[in-house]
């Protein structure tokens, strides 16, 4: 009889010091920043109030990464940049050097494999996203793949700084969101009401916990063919999903029903206006594999009317809120729907309550 | 040369049966990095112990395309010692796709404001190589390191590797959530606080909370040095902590003017003065700038056009909102101000911050129905209640304007006032005939 082996207590260290990693020009000015510009797109040049100066190069990645892409990314790091990196939140990879002399060198090797440059300033970086089929246990799409299809859309967009002011987008593949709240946002949107597999409810679920969890109170207990189950209220129902995770046998994506919405005007900073939610555009669009070109022409539309029309640091929602929604419409060619009205919580708050109109 | 050329040559023949992916394929060509490229070079290691479950991998996700589902579930596996930052995956087609059919995430706290070096960063691709997919997202919108796809077994060795090089595993379910911070002090000047002392501070305080979950869902802290807010706190965080500065905004009127040489008045006018929301800007005649500071909102705008001539002011520290979710169940809520201003400067304050989110944490365990988030607790008991369990005073800060609805009782309004001349007086540092 063997004993059971010792099993290692882990070490709660919690946050790892970043000071270990740091490139020590950063560690060294560490709160003691006095000015940045850009020199050209992708690139910051910041100041210190010492003097000393410090070279980012900002890559673009594909963020599920396989270990030889970022092997292939320290290998350039150690070769043509000082061996520090840091990743920004939409998983863009940045190099630091002390000396500009090794800018365009590194830009060179970073193209050369494929990596563009970018993200800075006024362009559109990397979307933040979710995952997908590749590894989420409710999605409704993949989120790998849409970015990379909108992302293709956009490189230029990437590597250049051409829009008014910051474009940042998110895709999600279920309404949980995920992937938050963004200029535009990609999300899936369910259409259909809940499709129940009454033979596993009673041994999957707990059933009170699901029906609390149901936001407009659709869902009742009920006996099916003898058994302990659940039903849906198909009227009230709003398709949301929340009560697919506690209760898998109540299925909310189909390959049909499972569409996506796309929303505009989200933002967290606070510079000029106050942080916004995004709002609702268009619904209803096929969840189209591999390439998603619906959604793509979508979001070019939109991307382009506000690069044309909006003026310098308009976010995409001030932009909007200066022109008037009506305009929007007209500009991207959208229809305006009853579904376009909210219904929900603090829906009053939403409406004109004014007398003021746009033509 | 595109990325893919480049780097496929590492990994040698692919498994004999590989699954074909003609809609992934497609996903390979275009300017950006594909994933897919990346998922077959692991696909083709052929020496690897990862290669049979990324061909398997694959094989499913083209079955995802192919059919528009997806085909994980989930269950229950952790590491010893830990309750959750596992995200458990099995394959509900693992006939099909056997090598694939148990995929783990580990979810892993990186370090405060992301950095890396590039030693470290192999070896964390080596601990995957050796226990994992070879798998890596750098970073979750949490901001945890997402080691995905590991097998039941490899599970613990895998974090245990990684345990021993420094980094821990961060949350998942009904537990305290892995934190962001952003570059702040270590490369920007906007930064009011220090983020990685904030940051490490907090979370490290209360790593029982993420460890082992016992919360009634799950609690977010987020940490952004000023309103740019650039790890999207106000939306995301439960707690946001927020850099901002209380006295007058640092204006260097040489580099005023060198702006407004460069881009012209008209440009200066249009873009800066009128852009600030609450008019606060005013362009003299000879082209030097005049900022009303009791009406700046410290929205950081003109800052962030005029970064060389503009900066926070001395007296540092940040706001605290507190709320901000996503949908289910009551809709979104933005996180909304309920601290305007805490110093961040000393260890002291630091401390304080911590017995903050302490008390936070206590009677959100103590109070939220189960999977409810702090924001729609405080909406169910309403911001009165919260404050006095936080021992927070009302402020005007906290609202865009006073309440409309004249249903309130406000038979101790008297009172209610008495307090608040008292607490000024004070804070004016006068004598108080109560004390
Ligand atoms: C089946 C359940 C779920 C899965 C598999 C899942 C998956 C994920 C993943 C992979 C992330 C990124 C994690 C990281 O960065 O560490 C994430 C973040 C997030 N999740 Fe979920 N999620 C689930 C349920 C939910 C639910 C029920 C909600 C809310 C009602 C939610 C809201 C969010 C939000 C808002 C974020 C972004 C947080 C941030 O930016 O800090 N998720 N989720
Ligand atoms: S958005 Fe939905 S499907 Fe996508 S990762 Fe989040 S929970 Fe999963
Ligand atoms: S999908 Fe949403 S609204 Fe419909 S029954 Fe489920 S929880 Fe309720
Ligand atoms: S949130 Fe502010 S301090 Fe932090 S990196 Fe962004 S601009 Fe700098
Ligand atoms: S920071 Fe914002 S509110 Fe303050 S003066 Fe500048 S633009 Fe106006």
């Amino acid at each position: 009889m063997s004993s059971a082996p010792t099993l290692r207590r882990p070490d709660e260290t919690g946050v790892p010091d970043p000071f270990q990693y740091m490139h020590p020009v950063m560690k060294k000015n560490y709160g003691n920043w006095a000015w940045h510009d850009r020199p050209r797109p992708g690139v910051l040049h910041h100041v210190a109030k010492s003097g000393d100066e410090i070279w980012t190069v900002r890559a673009g990645t594909q963020r599920q990464m396989d270990i030889f892409t970022i092997r292939k990314l320290c290998d350039i790091g150690d070769k043509f940049a000082e061996g520090h990196v840091r990743f920004t939140t939409r998983s863009n990879i940045e190099f630091m050097v002390s000396n500009q002399a090794k800018v365009q060198p590194l830009i060179d090797a970073l193209n050369a494999e494929g990596f563009p440059i970018g993200g800075t300033g006024n362009s559109v970086s990397m979307i933040s996203h979710t995952q997908g089929w590749l590894h989420c246990d409710i999605p409704g799409t993949d989120a790998s793949g849409v970015v990379k299809s909108l992302m293709d859309m956009m490189h230029q967009e990437f590597i250049k700084e051409e829009m008014p002011n910051r474009v940042r987008i998110t895709t999600s593949c279920c309404q949980i969101n995920c992937g938050g709240q963004g200029d535009i946002s990609i999300n899936v949107q369910y259409t259909k009401p809940p499709k129940i597999n009454h033979d596993l409810v009673a041994k999957v679920c707990e059933r009170p916990a699901v029906v609390a969890r149901c936001p407009v109170a659709a869902i009742r207990p009920a006996l099916v063919d003898g058994k302990p189950s659940l039903e849906v209220d198909e009227q009230k129902c709003v398709c949301c999903g929340a009560c697919y995770p506690p209760c898998p046998p109540m299925q909310i994506n189909g390959a049909d029903s499972t569409k996506i919405a796309v929303w505009v005007g989200g933002k967290h900073s606070n510079a000029r206006s106050k942080p916004t939610f995004h709002k609702l555009v268009v619904a209803n669009l096929p969840n189209n594999p591999p390439r998603w070109p619906e959604v793509e022409e979508v979001v070019h539309k939109i991307l382009y009317a506000y690069k044309d029309n909006a003026k310098n640091w308009e976010r995409l929602g001030e932009w909007i809120e200066r022109i008037g929604w009506p305009r929007f419409f007209e500009l991207t060619g959208f229809a305006f729907t009853k579904h376009h009205l909210d219904t929900w919580v603090g829906a009053r708050k939403t409406m004109n309550m004014s007398a003021h109109v746009h033509f | 040369m595109s990325q893919d050329d480049s780097i496929r040559t590492e990994g040698q023949g692919a498994p004999a049966d590989h699954h074909p992916t003609p809609m992934l394929d497609e996903l390979e060509s275009g300017p950006w990095p594909s994933f897919v490229s990346g998922l077959k070079r692991l696909r083709d290691n052929a020496d690897a112990q990862y290669a049979p479950m990324m061909n398997d991998l694959l094989g499913q996700l083209e079955h995802s395309y192919e059919e528009r589902l997806g085909f994980w579930k989930g269950g229950t596996v952790s590491v010893f010692g830990y309750g959750g930052g596992v995200i458990p995956r099995f394959s509900e087609v693992a006939d099909k796709y056997p090598a694939s059919k148990e995929f783990h995430t580990l979810r892993v706290q990186p370090p405060a404001g992301m950095h890396y070096d590039t030693n470290v960063l192999r070896q964390l691709c080596d601990i995957w190589e050796k226990h994992g997919s070879g798998l890596i997202a750098f970073h979750g919108q949490s901001g945890d390191i997402m080691f995905q796809g590991c097998s039941s077994e490899n599970v613990q060795p895998a974090f245990d590797e990684l345990n021993e090089i420094g980094f821990d595993l961060g949350g998942a379910g009904p537990a305290l959530r892995t934190s962001m911070s952003c570059v702040g002090h270590a490369r920007c000047e906007m930064s009011c606080y220090d983020e990685v002392k904030a940051h490490r501070s907090v979370i490290n305080e209360f790593l029982d909370e993420m460890h082992r979950p016992a919360l009634p869902y799950k609690f977010k802290f987020k940490f952004s040095g000023c309103g740019n807010d650039c790890v999207n706190a106000i939306h995301r965080a439960d707690f946001a902590v927020i850099g901002t500065w209380r006295d007058d905004m640092k204006v260097n009127q040489d580099e005023v003017k060198a702006y407004v040489g460069r881009v012209g008045r008209k440009y200066a006018i249009d873009h800066v003065i009128a852009m600030c929301p609450t008019r606060a800007l005013s362009l003299n005649d000879d082209d030097t700038l005049d900022v009303d500071n009791k009406s700046c909102v410290r929205c950081m705008h003109c800052l962030n056009v005029m970064n060389k001539a503009l900066a926070p002011g001395d007296d540092k520290g940040a706001s605290i909102l507190v709320g901000g979710k996503r949908a289910l169940k009551v809709g979104d809520l933005m996180g909304t101000m309920l601290i305007p201003f805490v110093k961040l400067e000393s260890d002291e304050d630091y401390e304080n911050l911590v017995a903050l989110a302490r008390r936070m944490l206590d009677f959100f365990a103590d109070n939220a129905l189960e999977h409810e988030r702090i924001g729609e607790t405080i909406d169910r008991i309403g911001l009165p209640m919260f404050l006095e369990a936080m021992e927070i005073e009302p402020d005007p800060n906290m609202v865009n304007h006073p309440r409309t609805s004249c249903y309130v009782r406000t038979d101790d309004f008297t009172d209610e006032a008495e307090k608040y001349f008292e607490r000024k007086a004070r804070e004016a540092g006068l004598d108080v005939a109560a004390d």
